[in-house]
Formats: structure tokens, C-alpha cells, sequence
């Protein structure tokens, strides 16, 4: 099985609005998906719709290979915008009482499956407090072990790192990182790039209801085809490769190419002291701004 | 699931709140009495309190005549307003829809919660109704309203079904506010939409003009499980009550079906 998350023409409209025009996600096992886009693009639309909470004007979902929903979702955890719980309950209440509410939670296994959710997301320690009294990221947190009580196959999480301070951030990365290795497919919605290019495989790009781009992460911050050079010797050095050079300021010089051994090898010979050289790879900033400005062109055209 | 909903409604401190305050009506009322001695007239007044002086045994009677009108579907109207639209307005029912719990369980989990709670809420009036009866009023054979008396097990079981009948017609406010309840996001405006209905039923009940549509108002026959102290038991407006009741609870609460199962969960 390859497709855990498949759509074929998922679209919704509430009345005149369309809020996801059509869109076809294609997440494989595996993947840490990436799901981007600005507030209002379409992102928790298609989260609902994914996990059954909107009903889809038209189109198809299909989870870890089957368009069943209520057989899909026993293997998907899900945090969908704010985590919430009941606030006068104790988080390992809200858990227990989450647990027995859904299918296959066995009674015996119960506390064992709790405590275990709760030491991944690093709550094993919360006393009886109320969750009303917890700080916003360990409510986040909570969310999480929520999500994790059935050791899913698919995690489905929106925005998961809201409200954490940076190393929270840091150590929800890991987890989810961790999870991945064991296994599990990662869908993560964000606005934030840094987030997303710092975890993620994959990514979507949703614009105004559109999925403008859906692609590896590797194939995205490909190489420019320019190779920035840093030496001493600017103008021995542009002399030497005349043209090639793109721009040139300061010590530093983008020349086309594709071949950085060789123009080392090429910068040395020549008696260029090289203090650095690297292949120029595309910013995933300016790839998604590209990809949403065009669709922004797009529908203001139509 | 219907142990979590019954969890989740008896963990709740609102809950015992408003039993507390359910169940300490009548026990001011009582107080009142027992230390003054004065009751109201016969004909005025909440139904059977200008007996109870006398018959402490009528005093759960009366205590559902003194929360019927007002205060018991008020606190059901909270409750069942609370079951769809609190877990909304929480964010909490899109975590119990992706468990995945299923709608209609969902539903049905809910339904059966507000059952208990509204079960809960005349037994406990009925019962600590009769404690205080029992102890603060003198006790004789227990007249029937229509003057012959009767004994302690025909009281009994007519008491016992005096409960039954309140709280079948509080079945009735209980799926009008679950139907509220799935159509909105606040718990608030599902219970105050119940209570508006209630409050012009008891208008037009008390309508003369409005004669025609009277036997179809939801409140007209609350007050029918007086009848059950009658001696023969006067049938007809019970009978007529919970049939009506019923039409009520399946109208409302398929309503509230259909709308639940197709609807956008946008909280």
C-alpha cells in the first residue's frame, strides 16, 4: 500500500464560496507531508473533509487504501486546530474518557495505553490538576497523546506546534520524527515554512482552495544551476571565468554551472585562493511564493 | 460510550448543582410550612399543598407540582442543550467524531444521558420529598383528591407512577433541546430555545382563545399525573399526555437524527 491519504476532486463549496476547489493529495506511506498554505487557503477545510467532520460537495477521500471513513479512522490520530478537552477534567482523564469512547479500547489495557501516550508527548509526570489550569503547550501536548492512544498508522495534525516554546518545538519535532521511523505517515498542516522545511518530505501547496504544489521536498530545493564562490581574489577570478560569472559583489560570485569540482579545480590552477563554494540550491520560501503567486494570477484572470 | 456520556454528566459539578438546587426548592417550601403552619388555601397554590399540612404522605406530590412548572425543565433544557452543542462549542466533539465514534451513537449516548439525568432529578425530588413529609408533617392515611383514602400501597405505586409521568413528559423539553442542541454551537442558545417554547406553551395554554390548538401544546398535560390521586384514576388526560409526549420525543428527536448525521462539524 502506497496511498494513505488519496483525494480524487475533493471540493467544497458552502453556498457561493468555494473553500477547496477540486484538489487532489496524493501522501504516501511514509511520508512526513507537509501541507502549506496561508489562513483561509483551504488547509483545515480538507482536514475536516479528510477526517469526516465536512461532508465533501464532491469528489472522493481515501485513507490507508480504503474510502470506508469509519474503518480508516480507528488507525488515524488526529489534532484539528486547538487541541480540546474537557476542562475540568484531569488530562489523564480526558484520556481515559477518549479511550473507552472509540473502538478496540480494551478496559484492561486502558491505563497501560494511557500512560504510554502520555510519556511520549512528556506528560508522564501531570498530576490531577484540571486541564483548564494547563499552559497552552501542554494542552498541545495533550492533544497529542490523544492522537497517539492508538498508535496510528496515519497522524493528521494542524499546526501541532502552536503555542510551544522552542525547545517544546524542538522535542515535538523529534517525537514526530520518531514516530515516522517507526512507521508512521506524518500529514502536517502549517503557514509556517521554516516548520514544515525543517521535518518534512513532502509538500503540498494550498492557494485559495487550490493545490498549486505537491511534490518531493528534495526536487524542490534542487540546485539553480549557479555556484557561489567566496575568495579573496574577486577580479583574478572573474577574469578567469569571464562570462560565467552571473553577479559578483564584495568577495563573493555566482557563476553559472553545474560542475563545482570542476570549477575548483579550475579556481586553484589558476592560483585563486577559494575561501568557499557551494551549489546555489532554490529557497523553498521563494518555490512556494512562486507556486501561490501564479495561482493567484490564475483566478484573478478567470 | 453510554458509560462515558454518564460519566462525563455525573463527573460534572454543574450537574449535582443543579439537582441540589432542584431538590432544595421544595425543602424551603416545606421549611415554610412546617414552621409556620400556614398553608395555602385549598384551590391556590402549587397542586396538593394546602393538604400536605395535614398528609406529609402527599408531599412528593406536591414537591413535582412545585418543579414541574418551571425549575425541572429548565435544568433538563440545560442539560440536553449542553450534550451536542457543549462538545462543539468545547472542540471536543470533532475529537470524539475522529476517535471515530459514529453520530448516531454519538447521539444515542447522549439521549440516554439526559434520560438519567432527568430520572435522576424526580426520583430525588420524590424521594426527599417524602423524607421531609414523612418528618416534618403529620402523617394520616393519604386522602385521594376526590375525597375517599388511600393506603400506603396504592400511595406508593401512585406516586411511583406520578415519577414515571413527569419524567416521560421531561422527555419531551429533552429532544426539543437535543434538537436545538445539534444545530447550533452554543449550549446556551439550544436550552433558551427549549425554555422560549415552554414558556409560550404555558401562555397559550392559558388561552382561552387558543382552545383549538391547546391539545397539541407540549405543556398541556403536564399536570395530568394529578389525576393519578384520584380515586378511580382519571385516565384519559395521562393517557392523552404521554401519547402526545411521545410525538414529541420521536418528531424532535429524529429531527435531531437527520440533522446530526449530515452535518458539517465546523467547530
Amino acid at each position: 500500500m502506497t496511498g494513505v491519504v488519496r483525494t480524487t476532486g475533493l471540493l467544497k463549496r458552502y453556498g457561493a464560496l468555494t473553500a477547496v476547489g477540486g484538489i487532489d493529495l496524493d501522501v504516501r506511506a511514509g511520508d512526513r507531508y507537509g501541507f502549506l498554505g496561508a489562513n483561509g487557503s483551504g488547509k483545515t477545510t480538507t482536514i475536516r473533509m479528510l477526517l469526516g467532520l465536512v461532508h465533501p460537495t464532491a469528489g472522493q477521500v481515501e485513507l490507508l487504501g480504503t474510502s470506508r471513513l469509519p474503518d480508516a479512522l480507528r488507525s488515524v490520530g488526529a489534532v484539528v486546530e486547538q487541541p480540546a478537552s474537557y476542562r475540568h477534567l484531569s488530562g489523564r482523564t480526558n484520556l481515559r474518557l477518549l479511550d473507552a469512547a472509540g473502538p478496540g479500547g480494551d478496559r484492561r489495557t486502558r491505563t497501560a495505553r494511557t500512560d504510554e501516550a502520555l510519556e511520549l508527548v512528556g506528560l508522564a509526570g501531570i498530576d490531577r490538576r484540571p486541564v483548564r489550569d494547563y499552559s497552552l503547550g501542554m494542552r498541545q501536548r495533550l492533544g497529542l497523546a490523544a492522537a497517539l492512544l492508538r498508535r496510528p498508522t496515519l497522524l493528521v495534525l494542524d499546526e501541532p506546534t502552536n503555542g510551544l516554546d522552542p525547545q517544546g518545538i524542538r522535542e515535538i519535532r523529534e517525537l514526530l520524527v520518531r514516530l515516522n521511523e517507526g512507521g508512521t505517515t506524518i500529514f502536517l498542516s502549517s503557514h509556517l515554512l521554516s516548520e514544515v522545511a525543517a521535518l518534512c518530505t513532502r509538500v503540498g501547496v494550498m492557494d485559495r482552495g487550490h493545490l498549486v504544489l505537491q511534490d518531493q521536498l528534495d526536487a524542490l530545493g534542487g540546485p539553480t544551476g549557479r555556484i557561489e564562490v567566496r575568495t579573496p581574489d574577486r577580479a583574478k577570478a572573474a577574469a578567469l571565468l569571464g562570462r560565467a560569472v552571473v553577479t559578483a559583489d564584495g568577495s563573493r560570485l555566482l557563476v553559472a554551472g553545474h560542475d563545482p569540482a570542476g570549477l575548483n579545480a579550475e579556481l586553484v590552477r589558476a592560483g585563486v585562493r577559494v575561501e568557499h563554494l557551494a551549489v546555489e540550491r532554490h529557497e523553498l520560501e521563494d518555490v512556494v511564493l512562486a507556486a501561490a503567486g501564479a495561482a493567484g494570477d490564475r483566478t484573478g484572470a478567470a | 460510550m453510554i458509560a462515558v456520556e454518564l460519566s462525563k454528566l455525573y463527573r460534572r459539578p454543574r450537574t449535582w448543582l443543579s439537582l441540589l438546587l432542584l431538590v432544595s426548592l421544595p425543602a424551603v417550601v416545606a421549611g415554610f410550612l412546617a414552621t409556620t403552619d400556614i398553608a395555602p388555601r385549598p384551590g391556590t397554590g402549587p397542586a396538593f399543598l394546602s393538604a400536605v399540612l395535614s398528609n406529609g404522605a402527599l408531599f412528593p406530590a406536591a414537591a413535582l407540582a412545585i418543579v414541574l412548572p418551571l425549575f425541572l425543565p429548565l435544568a433538563v433544557a440545560v442539560v440536553a442543550g449542553e450534550s451536542i452543542a457543549g462538545e462543539a462549542q468545547d472542540g471536543t466533539l470533532r475529537y470524539l467524531l475522529t476517535r471515530p465514534v459514529g453520530r448516531t451513537r454519538l447521539l444515542l449516548a447522549k439521549l440516554v444521558a439526559v434520560m438519567a439525568f432527568t430520572l435522576t432529578a424526580v426520583v430525588l425530588v420524590a424521594v426527599t420529598a417524602h423524607v421531609l413529609g414523612t418528618q416534618l408533617f403529620d402523617s394520616a392515611p393519604l386522602p385521594s383528591t376526590s375525597g375517599t383514602s388511600l393506603s400506603t400501597t396504592e400511595s406508593t405505586w401512585r406516586t411511583a407512577l406520578a415519577v414515571v409521568y413527569v419524567g416521560w413528559s421531561m422527555l419531551g423539553v429533552a429532544a426539543v433541546a437535543l434538537f436545538l442542541s445539534t444545530l447550533t454551537d452554543s449550549p446556551l442558545a439550544a436550552a433558551l430555545g427549549a425554555v422560549a417554547l415552554l414558556v409560550a406553551s404555558t401562555v397559550l395554554v392559558g388561552l382561552e382563545a387558543a382552545q383549538s390548538v391547546r391539545p397539541y401544546l407540549p405543556t398541556r398535560y403536564w399536570l395530568a399525573f394529578i389525576d393519578l390521586f384520584r380515586d378511580p384514576v382519571l385516565w384519559r388526560d395521562l393517557v392523552r399526555g404521554a401519547a402526545l409526549q411521545a410525538v414529541y420525543v420521536v418528531v424532535f428527536l429524529t429531527a435531531a437524527w437527520a440533522n446530526f448525521t449530515t452535518k458539517d462539524v465546523a467547530s
